[in-house]
């Protein structure tokens, strides 16, 4: 299929975009990767009025070391991210979902930011950088800068605290220092199909007792969700599987999983519990 | 060197390597309009009004038409199937008049300068409908009081077809065991890699316009008949070319609405018109496939052996019937039966209108649901005897010193040899190491389980015997025809009217004429899928290209060689008779090096100096081949699964997949065919399903809602042959396009459930999804 | 309209174009490269695979106007002109394709993962190629024209 017509803004910088973007219109949209975006226009499910492309404004590309954190610019790309050695030994888990993120080719273009922006509970990133504690960093030419917390910036199916003339620049991802295990649990029917579930997860032990753990749902309801029940279940424990197992059983505690193609929400919040085990399990042996 | 054999690399890989295809796409000739169609978005409303002026006033439009305006042109699309004397067969117009009857059914289409501008005219089309009762389901729809997908047939029963051999009341009655069991296929949606385009180029004007038509078809010559007589266009005015074709599967064995309206659109306005479908467009408007409710009852002997077999079908139709969409279900009717011996056999299909999109063949059409059936029906009998599932099929089959066999279905099994592929499958398998892995697992209580299937498959193919096609009402023959001719420089040209989208018979057929002419491979040229090039043909599909095609080619060069023996016989003074004939070269039997070349025959012959009296000047030669029967491909497929019980996911662990195709002309060609087809059938067993919502929407309108499988979800296979010649050729060839397709999707499920039997279940419906393993699982438990 | 000027398969072109038109139709539709063919509309299928500044890309999901000073590498200029690409000849020697549709692609793809990978396990070609979909050959001979190719692109043979 063929996009519907749209005005097109390509800024070279930061400052032109956040110009441009309040002048666009009300449905223009910000183009990043594109990998969401084109298929939408291409099956006419969106009819934006202009296209701020982003793919010019160099300065939202870098990732870079903030201290006790570390900032990926927004349209830093997925292959980007995933071969880049401050994400990969500051925030592994980023790397590790970011790789299960579609496909090489799609990785090529998709950026970290771009998936959050698009805020789509399916995506294997909100969930990270939920489980993360992240901040995403907005910027427009009115309001100035502000910190959005990952909890506070996916408010429902596909929407996010960003104001139309506001921009994702970066995402601050706290460092994950040593004593941190971690992974991503994915869970779909064909390689390229999105999640029926994710479960993204970081633990820290001290002397084997779980000193810090923070989960990411993925899927499970119309915005990433923590499994907040879990987490507080297994706070001092040493992980034991008899622990494990009961506390995965509340993974879907206070979740509203779809219904959809691939998977009821029945199944959904069994298959939460599995994959929250497992993704303990695995996190607690790195 | 023997050419038939050889595992030749493909000819026609260069230009498919390098970007240098013809895909009818890439055909863009000066002043071509391009075509843009709006389609239904109800699966069953009427037609109030379609305003199209809004549509027409826009930049670079030149014409937008509704069904309205080819009223009075644009006929029905035909059925060539008449299964039943009293089958109802429905009016279907190529684009809709006064109703719709499926969600894409076309409904209006612009006509503009370019691709974009028409789909953007395509939104200011205003189109009222009324919508009317929806039929989804096909068990509802055959009940009394049910809502009509066609109200004017009082039905929607099309037909109901019966067979029926031995005294099956006998055999149940009273039968030791007896299972009944319902197994849905599910439908499917083909996926050729290529989505449909056609373009239509007119040349001259008025009544005499020639036409030729470039589609991503399977059946050029079919297609052109067809058009011919849905548009009253005389024959010979119409030619149709399908360039490089990208895959069919059964979906561009059919006469499309989007073929006919090029046609029409392209005598209307005077000028080229192309039309590329996307998609997410395809997915509801390519015909779809299986789609079948089976009920099944097998009577046996507590020894295993099978008494008698009732079969009871409800096959959806769609909307309307197409090419050959009655007749699918009824290609099983002869299959369900498998490679089993039996007493008694009942066949009942009754075809079911829906307001869904048509279905049609699809790779196997009609044989993967008689196989998989049948091949459920044996691990369920092992099952329920206690007997392992490779033991009862034993007890049950044809022995190979049976053949010929004439089975309860009434045809005659040529060859076979079930013994031997499964003896090779088995012990490539490695299938007691795998029942003993099973077992531990077992014990053991792993959460991930092992699962073992099997499948001794038979088909029937060389769709061709036109004396039986007959015999069911089919509304054509299936011979085919070739060509050879003979270049004054010795090279060859062969014409084939077998239509190649992926099957290699450009190598393959020059192999079998390289063979038998002894000329070089590289000597000859295979031409095909045009019209004016091959006129006769019936085209490819039904794992029929070799076994009828090659077989006519075969025949073809043989008279060459006759022709040319007879000029070699005057030539040399001696008699045909004394004459041999070896690698090309005709010599005098005893005399020495005395000889020539069939390229010093054809000089001969073009030159025509000197020649017997009152011969023709000419090698060439012509065949068509009509064979008696089918030919019955066979193998014994290996499946191992390991099924995660936690999730209910499924992964193949290992498949083997010894097959008997008969004599091999190409191995590689002929291996590839196999991994293809077993992808496909895995595909079925595990991932694909067209699912319709209950107001008739199809909702896996895209590759990311149907799912075909990457590289990253399947094994690696392993596969074998067993080869026995097929008797009723003399290339001893049987066909392999769709043997793979047809015996993996019943070896993956039987592994499933049989992985899963100790949970108390006895099936899982197709595709086995996770969800669907895991709600097995509890359900099985439960009992 | 956008002025954009793009190498493709080492040409410069410059052109006009709308923003909405996507790279695959530049390349087939105003530049006659009709070597790179659609498959879907939803990035799953891979046969619009092109290089964009040499990694691969869908180019049915990438605007003309994104490729503006950006270079594209085709199907048709994989190799120099007159030769074959190893991945082109180990396609051909290895039965890798049969219709051929999702071959330009695959290729593409392929060349992505070698300059990766440059000795992928098996699994490791099977998920590079995950992208890239093929309903003609169950993918066992394109995971084995790749190794293969990566072997002949190494300089050795490899161990089967």
């Amino acid at each position: 299929m063929i996009p519907p017509t749209f005005d097109y803004l390509r800024p070279t910088t930061l400052d032109e975009a956040l110009r441009m973007l309040p002048d666009a219109g009300e449905d223009a949209k910000v183009l990043a990767g594109g990998q969401s975006l084109m298929p939408l226009l291409r099956l006419r499910l969106a009819y934006p009025d202009a296209l701020v492309d982003l793919d010019r404004v160099d300065e939202l590309r870098a990732i870079r070391d903030d201290g006790d954190a570390i900032v990926i610019g927004a349209t830093a790309t997925h292959h980007q991210v995933m071969h880049d050695p401050l994400v990969r030994e500051h925030a592994p888990l980023v790397a590790r979902a970011t790789a299960t993120v579609a496909d090489p080719a799609v990785r090529h273009r998709g950026t970290f930011g771009g998936s959050l922006a698009h805020a789509d509970p399916a995506g294997d990133l909100p969930a990270v950088a939920l489980a993360l504690d992240a901040v995403m960093l907005a910027r427009s030419a009115s309001g100035g800068d502000r910190e959005i917390p990952a909890r506070d910036f996916f408010v429902d199916w596909m929407t996010t605290a960003l104001e139309p003339d506001e921009l994702l620049t970066g995402v601050r991802v706290p460092k994950l220092g040593a004593g941190w295990g971690f992974h991503y649990e994915k869970f779909h029917r064909t390689a390229q199909a999105w999640a029926i579930v994710g479960v993204a997860c970081a633990v820290r032990r001290v002397q084997g007792a779980v000193e810090d753990v923070r989960i990411g749902l993925t899927n499970m309801g119309a915005t990433p969700v923590r499994a907040t029940a879990v987490e507080e279940r297994l706070g001092g424990s040493t992980l034991s599987d008899g622990t494990l197992r009961e506390a995965s059983a509340y993974a879907g505690e206070g979740t509203e999983p779809p219904s959809d193609l691939h998977g009821s929400s029945e199944y959904r919040s069994h298959l939460v519990q599995v994959l929250t085990r497992r993704a303990l399990n695995a996190a607690s042996a790195r | 060197m023997t050419e038939i054999g050889q595992a030749r690399p493909r000819s026609e890989d260069a230009r498919l390597v390098t970007g240098r295809t013809r895909w009818t796409d890439n055909i863009t000739p000066a002043g071509t309009l391009h075509v843009a169609y709006l389609r239904s978005p109800h699966a069953h409303a009427r037609i109030d009004r379609v305003d199209v002026e809004a549509a027409k006033a826009r930049p670079n439009v030149v014409a937008v038409l509704s069904g309205a305006d080819f009223a009075a042109e644009q006929g029905a699309l035909p059925c060539a199937w008449q299964v039943t004397e009293d089958m109802k067969l429905p009016a279907h117009p190529p684009m809709a008049v006064d109703e719709v009857r499926y969600v894409g059914e076309p409904v209006a289409c612009v006509v503009a300068r370019d691709r974009y501008s028409a789909v953007d005219a395509l939104e200011d089309i205003d189109v009222d409908y009324t919508p009317l009762p929806t039929v989804v389901d096909m068990e509802r729809a055959i009940e009394d009081g049910a809502d009509l997908v066609h109200s004017d047939l009082g039905t929607n029963a099309s037909y109901t077809w019966v067979f029926e051999q031995g005294d099956l009341d006998a055999a149940l009655r009273d039968a030791p065991v007896l299972l009944e069991r319902r197994f849905v296929q599910q439908r499917l949606i083909p996926t050729a890699m290529e989505p449909r385009a056609v373009l239509c180029e007119p040349d001259g004007s008025g009544p005499n316009t020639d036409f030729t038509l470039y589609s991503a078809t399977q059946i050029p010559h079919i297609l052109r008949l067809m058009l011919s007589v849905v548009t009253e266009i005389p024959e010979h005015r119409i030619r149709v070319v399908a360039p490089d074709v990208g895959g069919g599967f059964g979906s561009k064995l059919q006469v499309y609405g989007e073929e006919v309206l090029a046609l029409l659109l392209a005598r209307r306005l005077g000028r080229p018109v192309k039309w590329t479908e996307s998609r997410s467009e395809g997915n509801m408007a390519v015909h779809h496939g299986r789609d079948q409710i089976q009920k099944v009852t097998l009577a046996a002997e507590r020894d295993g052996r099978i008494r008698g077999l009732k079969v009871e079908l409800l096959a959806d139709m769609g909307a309307y019937l197409m090419l050959v969409t009655p007749g699918v279900p009824l290609l099983g009717a002869f299959m369900f039966n498998g490679i089993y011996k039996m007493d008694a056999y009942s066949f009942t299909c009754t075809g079911v209108f829906t307001n869904k999109t048509p279905t049609d063949a699809y790779r196997g059409a009609g044989r993967p649901e008689a196989t998989f059936a049948i091949e459920r029906l044996m691990d369920e009998l092992a099952a329920e005897l206690g007997v392992d599932p490779v033991e009862v099929r034993r007890r049950n089959w044809i022995a190979h010193e049976e053949f010929p066999f004439e089975t309860i279905a009434g045809l005659t099994y040529d060859t076979g040899n079930y013994e031997a592929a499964t003896e090779k499958a088995l012990a490539l398998f490695e299938y007691d190491k795998l029942r003993a892995e099973q077992n531990d697992r077992r014990e053991s209580g792993d959460p991930v389980q092992l699962g073992i299937g099997v499948s001794t498959y038979t088909e029937m193919c060389g769709l061709a015997p036109s004396r039986v096609l007959g015999s069911l009402s089919y509304g054509a023959g299936g011979w085919e025809h070739a060509s050879v001719r003979v270049l004054p420089t010795g090279k060859v040209e062969v014409v084939t009217g077998s239509s190649a989208h992926g099957q290699g018979h450009e190598t393959a057929w020059a192999q079998i004429a390289a063979d038998r002419l002894g000329v070089p491979f590289d000597d000859v040229r295979v031409l095909h899928g045009d019209t004016a090039v091959s006129p006769k043909g019936m085209d490819t599909y039904g794992s029929r290209s070799l076994a009828v095609g090659g077989v006519a080619l075969y025949r073809a060069c043989d008279k060459v060689v006759d022709k040319a023996r007879t000029i070699a016989a005057h030539l040399l003074e001696a008699s045909e008779d004394d004459l041999e004939f070896s690698a090309g070269r005709f010599s005098v039997r005893g005399v020495g090096d005395a000889g020539l070349s069939i390229q010093e025959i054809t000089q001969a012959a073009f030159a025509a100096h000197n020649l017997p009296d009152g011969l023709e000047p000419s090698l060439d030669s012509d065949a068509t081949h009509d064979p008696d029967n089918f030919s019955f491909p066979h193998g014994t497929h290996l499946c191992a699964v390991e099924i995660d019980t936690e999730t209910g996911f499924t992964k193949i662990r290992k498949y083997v997949a010894v097959d008997d195709v008969g004599n091999v002309v190409n191995p590689l060609i002929v291996e590839g065919q196999v991994h293809g087809g077993l992808a496909q059938g895995i595909a079925q067993a595990l991932y694909e399903e067209a699912v319709y919502d209950a107001d008739g929407n199809l909702t896996t309108t895209t590759m990311a809602d149907y799912l075909v499988p990457s590289a990253a979800d399947l094994p690696s296979f392993t596969t074998d042959r067993t080869e026995t010649p097929a008797a009723g050729n003399p290339l001893g060839v049987k066909g392999v396009g769709e043997a793979g397709t047809i015996a993996s999707t019943p070896a993956v499920v039987n592994a499933i459930v049989d992985g899963l039997r100790p949970f108390g279940v006895r099936d899982v419906p197709m595709p086995c999804t996770p969800e669907r393993v895991w709600n097995a699982l509890r359900e099985g438990g439960d009992r | 309209m956008p002025r954009i000027r793009v190498e493709v398969d080492g040409a410069t072109y410059e052109d006009e174009v709308e923003p909405r038109l996507l790279l695959v139709h530049y390349l087939r539709e105003r530049l006659g490269k009709v070597g790179t063919p659609v498959g879907c509309d939803t990035t799953n299928c891979g046969a619009c695979t092109v290089l964009l500044d040499g990694l691969s890309a869908k180019s049915c999901s990438v605007l003309a106007v994104q490729a503006d000073g950006r270079s594209v590498t085709t199907v048709e200029g994989l190799a120099p002109d007159g030769d074959e690409h190893p991945l082109q000849r180990s396609f051909h020697r290895e039965h890798a394709l049969q219709c051929g549709y999702c071959t330009p692609g695959m290729i593409m793809a392929s060349a992505d993962l070698l300059r990766e990978n440059p000795d992928p396990s098996e699994d490791e070609v099977r998920e590079g190629l995950e992208g890239n979909l093929c309903r003609c050959t169950g993918y066992q001979n394109i995971v084995r024209a790749v190794r293969s190719a990566a072997a002949e692109m190494r300089g050795s043979e490899v161990a089967s």
